[in-house]
């Protein structure tokens, strides 16, 4: 991190840009960029830090996903459907960024409203993954996560649903957490699955991850679940020695047969590596692990179809003209969705109608409901769980487009916690064979973002594997 | 065969809170600019989140009490989806399996009609057709005005406990009636702040109809009207052989019919599920004393003790209880003045007169107070008749005057002065020659006649009561 008194902004944004004009047209992480703007704001940044004001992210570049409002800048969620709409807000977590001192310098790309784990489904093309321009990025915030691997941004914004912050971060080598729900606003943030979504911070390295967390955390009377509680000082968490005396269990049905090598491979050196740092190792069980993925199936696309209704041409975004009200509303719709928003929004319909509700919205929930006891009972023996972030590293581009199902799976250890609603981070436990980064995923109690931060900044300290950049820096 | 109506009505009441259900923008959508009290909440833009308006709960807590309802101590919002321009979401929020109230009742002449429940729920926008008629045939487009979306509303589900349209009428008027008295809801009709809609079929020998709903019935005559109509609809179908469809129906006040709306093949499918955007709530009983100890009497224990305390009958009772200000205004007045009776007279027949013509708002007509108690004090010291009474209090309602200034500008003070009084009744005697005749032969309401012209020449000042004795001695000393 740069010591913020010898901070000028203009010159991190000439170095941030620099890095733009090279790698963007290979990576596409970026829907639009901010330049100007970001120049404007870097002026008056550079004029409060000169001022003496103390703006923690004072004159720090900062790229929002393109599914969280910024007022007068278009946000498209990636879709057609959304063409041409400039919020006359910004989200809460926009808000504080801004208030904070941090520049945005752009809005990033995604799967087409969040629905996603490779950023393919993008209705402006695909982003690539920095390490390997073949391979996807992983998503739904993809943008986001290569935008910082690839030193396109020092900080960026995701949303993670089932996933999406932290499976793109293991896949492109970097930090992203996902906080407790209702830990950060959701307001400004265009829902995908209400109940599941959160705002987390994505970074190259802890000690950002918490700097950004503290900015963006904390009760936002414009959202009702939001939590009321007292933040700790995060960065404090990233001063932690060692961690002697925390227990970290390793859940058996997250290390199956079906992992690939080189993923099994860093969770072991991974667990050596928490040894090494005094923690203790064992083994837990999560019964309900296998259920976790269709009950997200179920309340995600359900949540979705409603949240995503509003998109009918009526008051802003695209509008194809029809006959009558009816077929303006079908061709609109035909027409602004791509395949994987027309596929959930079917699912969710289908299972909040009339006569299936019960068999699978409801039954969804009270299989929630079991996974987040899962949860409560091994945090009562362990204080941490470690499990792989993704069951592979970052896969080819079009390798799983027309298989969702089998894109589905990517999400396998990370859609738990959504349902559970408590906190995960993902860092970079090590790499492939081929070079590719693997994530490993560090889950804790509901509120302790101030441990999962400790331990996986003792575990960046001791392993040094953050400061491997495609690149080079 | 026996036919007999079954009616459940569900009434949507808007609450009367400044602002709108889940955001801050203000609820007084009558007459405003298309568009103008709007925000990203209300518009349902993306990324906009709702948060509760406290005060819209205890308002509708307020009602589902004062209507005898079980509290739910849990409740929750669910979503209720459909597509409709006017809706911004696409979905109305709404409470759906856990509403505030359940199993209450109100009181209406006497017979209790069972509420099944009371929820909250927010109002959607309208559509405005630009034709000459406002109505959608013939449009080329339409207009989406936003402005009441968001606005918090009841919505109170009877049981189908009514059995004829009057008295469809007569529940529709106490309930307004009660939410008027305990500040829920202005109540008002025209303006939509109160809407109805019924549900009816005809049981035959004891045996459930298929239902139709009434919808669009924006006055209680409209209520009466549309019901007895649809009433005679139904029995007709039934007794020349035919079936009744289940359908939703529109009342066309104008030509004084019912026509299908859209038939059960197209039954919404509203797919609910809760709202995951707002927090389950949890109804304390803190909340519920707090609520129950500003309660105001309601409407029926105001009549009864009015009946009780003052002697006042029925029908004076009902009037003054028609509205809320009203019957405040009674009890202000009784409380200054005493004399429940005469207070309720001048009331019920002079005031409402006057404001009839003046236009004037009872709630703001304290004022009158003070008027009333002086006329009655210039009654009773003999210094107005009861004829000159009438006019000053008018005058005094119009002019915002005291009824004594009014009295001495004027010279009306009354004249009691018999010697004064005895030439004006010779004169008229004198005058009125072929009347006298007539009262000496046996017709008795000439005498009405002739005292009325002593009146109008002593320009209504003479006291009545020396009027007629000095004119029955000068008659008798005639015969
Ligand atoms: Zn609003």
């Amino acid at each position: 991190m740069i010591d913020k008194k010898e901070i000028i902004p203009e010159d991190i944004l000439d170095s941030i840009f620099r890095r733009i004009d090279e790698v963007e047209r290979d990576l596409h992480s970026y829907i639009t960029i901010l330049k100007e703007e970001a120049y404007d704001q870097a002026k008056i940044i550079r004029g409060r830090l000169e001022k003496g004001e103390d703006l923690p992210l004072g004159g720090i570049p900062i790229a929002i996903k393109d599914i969280i409002c910024t007022k007068g800048v278009e946000t498209t969620c990636a879709s057609k459907i959304l063409k041409g709409f400039y919020p006359p807000y910004d989200a809460t977590v926009v808000n504080r960024v801004k208030k904070a001192g941090a520049i945005i310098i752009g809005k990033t790309n995604l799967d087409e409203f969040a629905m996603g784990s490779s950023t393919e489904n993008s209705a402006f093309g695909p982003t690539r993954n920095p390490w390997c321009l073949e391979r996807v990025p992983g998503g739904s915030s993809g943008g986001s996560a290569a935008a910082v691997a690839a030193g396109e941004t020092i900080l960026s914004l995701g949303s993670d649903t089932g996933g999406s912050v932290r499976q793109p971060a293991s896949f492109c080598g970097i930090v992203g957490l996902k906080p407790t729900y209702g830990l950060v606003s959701r307001y400004g943030l265009i829902a995908y699955a209400s109940s599941l979504d959160q705002i987390g911070p994505m970074t190259k390295d802890v000690k950002d991850c918490a700097l950004l967390l503290q900015v963006i955390a904390g009760k936002d009377d414009m959202d009702s679940t939001s939590l009321n509680v007292s933040l700790p000082n995060y960065l404090d968490a990233c001063e932690a020695g060692d961690l002697r005396g925390i227990k970290l269990g390793i859940p058996k049905e997250y290390i199956s047969e079906a992992l690939d090598p080189s993923v099994a491979k860093v969770v072991e050196e991974a667990k050596r590596a928490f040894e090494r740092l005094g923690a203790k190792i064992c083994e837990i069980s999560l019964p309900h692990t296998e259920y976790a993925l269709p009950t997200y199936y179920i309340i995600a696309p359900a949540e979705a179809s409603s949240n995503l209704a509003r998109y009918d041409g009526v008051q802003y975004g695209l509008r194809i003209k029809g006959e009558s009200l009816r077929e303006m509303y079908l061709e609109t719709r035909t027409n602004g969705f791509g395949d994987e928003v027309k596929r959930r929004i079917m699912i969710g319909t289908y299972v909040l109608s009339a006569g299936y509700y019960d068999a699978f919205y409801l039954k969804a929930l009270k299989v929630r409901r079991l996974v987040k006891m899962d949860f409560d009972e091994a945090f009562k023996v362990v204080d941490y769980i470690l499990t792989p972030t993704s069951p592979t590293p970052a896969f080819r581009i079009g390798e799983k487009v027309e298989d969702p199902l089998l894109m589905y799976l990517s999400d396998i250890f990370t859609v738990p916690v959504n349902l559970a609603g408590i906190p995960a981070i993902s860092i970079n436990g090590g790499f492939s064979q081929e070079g590719l980064p693997i994530g490993i995923q560090i889950m804790g109690r509901a509120l302790d973002e101030f441990g999962l931060l400790k331990v996986a900044s003792a575990f960046e300290r001791e392993t040094e594997l953050h400061a491997y950049r495609p690149y080079g820096r | 065969m026996e036919l007999k109506p079954v009616i459940g009505l569900e009434i949507h009441c808007q609450l009367l809170t400044r602002t709108k259900l889940f955001c801050s923008c203000p609820t007084d959508y009558v007459g405003r600019e298309p568009n103008t009290i709007v925000c990203p909440v209300c518009l349902g833009l993306p990324g906009s989140l709702p948060v509760l308006n406290k005060e819209a709960l205890k308002l509708a807590l307020r009602a589902a009490i004062a209507l005898n309802c079980n509290i739910l101590r849990k409740t929750r919002f669910h979503r209720k989806n459909y597509f409709y321009p006017d809706l911004p979401k696409a979905y109305q929020i709404s409470q759906y399996d856990i509403p505030l109230g359940v199993h209450g009742y109100l009181e209406v002449n006497g017979k209790k009609v069972r509420i099944r429940r009371i929820h909250m729920e927010e109002d959607a926008g309208k559509l405005v057709h630009p034709t000459k008629t406002g109505r959608l045939e013939g449009a080329q487009y339409s207009l989406v005005d936003f402005n009441r979306c968001g606005v918090p509303l009841i919505e109170i589900v009877t049981e189908p406990d009514i059995s004829s349209p009057e008295e469809a009428k007569a529940f529709v008027m106490e309930l307004r009636s009660l939410v008027q008295h305990i500040g829920v809801s202005d109540g008002n009709m025209e303006e939509g702040s109160l809407r109805c809609d019924a549900n009816i079929s005809i049981s035959v020998d004891g045996k459930w109809g298929t239902k139709t709903e009434i919808k669009n019935m924006n006055s209680f005559k409209a209520i009466e009207r549309a019901l007895a109509y649809e009433i005679r609809r139904q029995i007709d179908t039934i007794l020349s052989g035919g079936e009744v469809v289940q359908e939703t129906r529109h009342w066309d006040d104008s030509r004084g019919i019912t026509t299908s709306l859209r038939g059960k093949e197209e039954a919404h499918d509203y797919r609910y599920f809760p709202e995951p955007d707002l927090l389950p709530l949890t109804i304390t009983d803190e909340l519920i004393s707090e609520i129950r100890a500003t309660m105001p009497e309601l409407p029926k224990a105001r009549r009864e003790r009015w009946k009780r305390d003052y002697g006042l009958g029925d029908y004076e009772v009902s009037v003054l209880s028609s509205s809320k200000p009203l019957g405040d205004l009674f009890d202000t007045c009784v409380r200054e003045i005493g004399r429940p009776k005469e207070v309720s007279n001048w009331l019920q027949v002079e005031f409402l007169r006057i404001v009839d013509e003046l236009n004037l708002r009872i709630e703001e007509s304290v004022f009158v107070v003070p008027y009333l108690k002086e006329i009655l004090e210039l009654l009773d010291n003999g210094v107005i008749n009861a004829q000159i009474a009438k006019s000053v209090f008018e005058e005094a309602v119009r002019l915002r005057r005291f009824p004594h200034e009014i009295v001495k500008s004027k010279g009306l003070e009354q004249v009691s002065d018999e010697s004064a009084i005895r030439e004006a009744v010779k004169s008229v005697l004198a005058e009125n020659q072929d009347a006298v005749h007539s009262y000496l032969s046996g017709k008795d309401k000439a005498f009405n006649f002739l005292l009325g012209q002593v009146m109008r020449v002593t320009k209504g000042k003479a006291n009545p009561a020396v009027v007629r004795k000095v004119l029955e001695e000068e008659l008798k000393a005639l015969s």
